[in-house]
């Protein structure tokens, strides 16, 4: 049984797509079958991060509409085995993502491999909550500062009453907070939130801390997955954050606290 | 933390704990709201239009509070502060 990861935020540009590539990646290292899909329709970027936007032939969309098969849309990672990427795609019709048809093809994928992790867009708009309506587990992710962290629990209020787990009364949906962007030297001097601040916010389980890192934007330019970089401190906290998800107790990082 | 870092986070104020109480305030309130239907805010903008043909009120006076009390039945509570005489 597959087990479906949302990657959300509500909020823009606090690193969903970054996120979402070194966790599919971290999960692949770790011998699982991944399957990383960007919902962002309209405005592609996880082929970037991943490093195969010259390989993108077919896309979500594609599949959905029945113009692809699963096979010709699903690009493979060149450098880890047991992972998949599903582009994108860039039509800029909003209704392209429909309940049966994201549905279709989740429980498609559900067949062969272990982990499907989505990208989702930012805001709550129809791709957004496409992203979030099948998930198991959902990964908030959260930069310290006041608008994303009120944005993310706008976020798990929707979790809680729009998801298919939801709506069908089943267990309700694992919430996981994923704080990026954070930086242990502006904690102590009182200018940003400590991760217990937003956890005492947001009451939800810790997954990962990801310290604001000069690897981040090293790694997007090259389109390489940053928890691919293990000599980085953010690297490192996505394989912890990864460890997690996997059930392990990873204490955080020294450095973190 | 050396004496003289203590001097000089004291010395500005603690923005971090200002954003944590805006913060809880603004979640608490969103988290009121949470569970209630998606045409309550305009509902409540009807209703108070419609007592304001009758009586000065402002938006203030008027609270719609929906409570999902069990998996059977909410409760809509509306209380309208009338201006005195």
């Amino acid at each position: 049984m597959a087990q479906i990861i949302v990657v959300t935020s509500g909020k823009g540009g606090v690193g969903k797509t970054t996120s979402s590539a070194a966790i599919a990646t971290g999960l692949a290292l770790k011998g699982k079958k991944t399957v990383v899909i960007d919902f962002d329709i309209g405005l592609r970027n996880l082929d970037l991060i991943m490093g195969c936007e010259r390989r993108v032939v077919y896309d979500f969309v594609n599949v959905i509409n029945g113009e692809a098969n699963l096979n010709q849309a699903l690009i493979k990672d060149k450098r880890c085995d047991n992972l998949f990427i599903l582009p994108a795609s860039q039509t800029r019709d909003k209704d392209a993502l429909t309940k049966e048809g994201v549905g279709q093809v989740l429980s498609d994928l559900a067949k062969t491999f272990e982990y499907i992790v989505c990208d989702s867009p930012a805001g709550i708009e129809a791709g957004a909550m496409m992203a979030l309506y099948y998930a198991d587990m959902a990964i908030v992710t959260t930069n310290p500062e006041v608008s994303s962290v009120r944005d993310s629990d706008r976020i798990l209020g929707i979790l809680q009453s729009k998801s298919k787990r939801a709506e069908e009364n089943l267990e309700p949906i694992q919430e996981l907070l994923l704080l990026t962007r954070y930086s242990p030297k502006r904690v102590k001097t009182g200018e940003m939130l400590s991760v217990d601040d937003v956890n005492e916010i947001l009451a939800i389980p810790l997954v990962g801390v990801i310290p604001e890192s000069q690897s981040v934007l090293k790694a997007s330019n090259s389109g390489v997955p940053v928890i691919l970089d293990q000599d980085s401190d953010a690297g490192l906290a996505y394989s912890d954050a990864v460890d997690r998800i996997l059930g392990e107790n990873v204490p955080l990082a020294l450095q973190l606290k | 933390m050396s004496i003289l870092d203590y001097f000089k986070s004291s010395k500005k104020s603690n923005t971090a704990a200002t954003a944590k109480e805006r913060l809880q305030i603004i979640v608490a309130h969103q988290r009121s709201e949470r569970g209630a239907p998606d045409y309550l805010p305009q509902m409540k903008q009807e209703i108070i239009e419609v007592i304001r043909k009758y009586v000065h009120i402002s938006a203030e006076q008027v609270s719609v509070q929906f409570d999902q009390n069990d998996d059977d039945f909410s409760v809509l509570e509306l209380n309208v502060t009338l201006p005195e005489k």
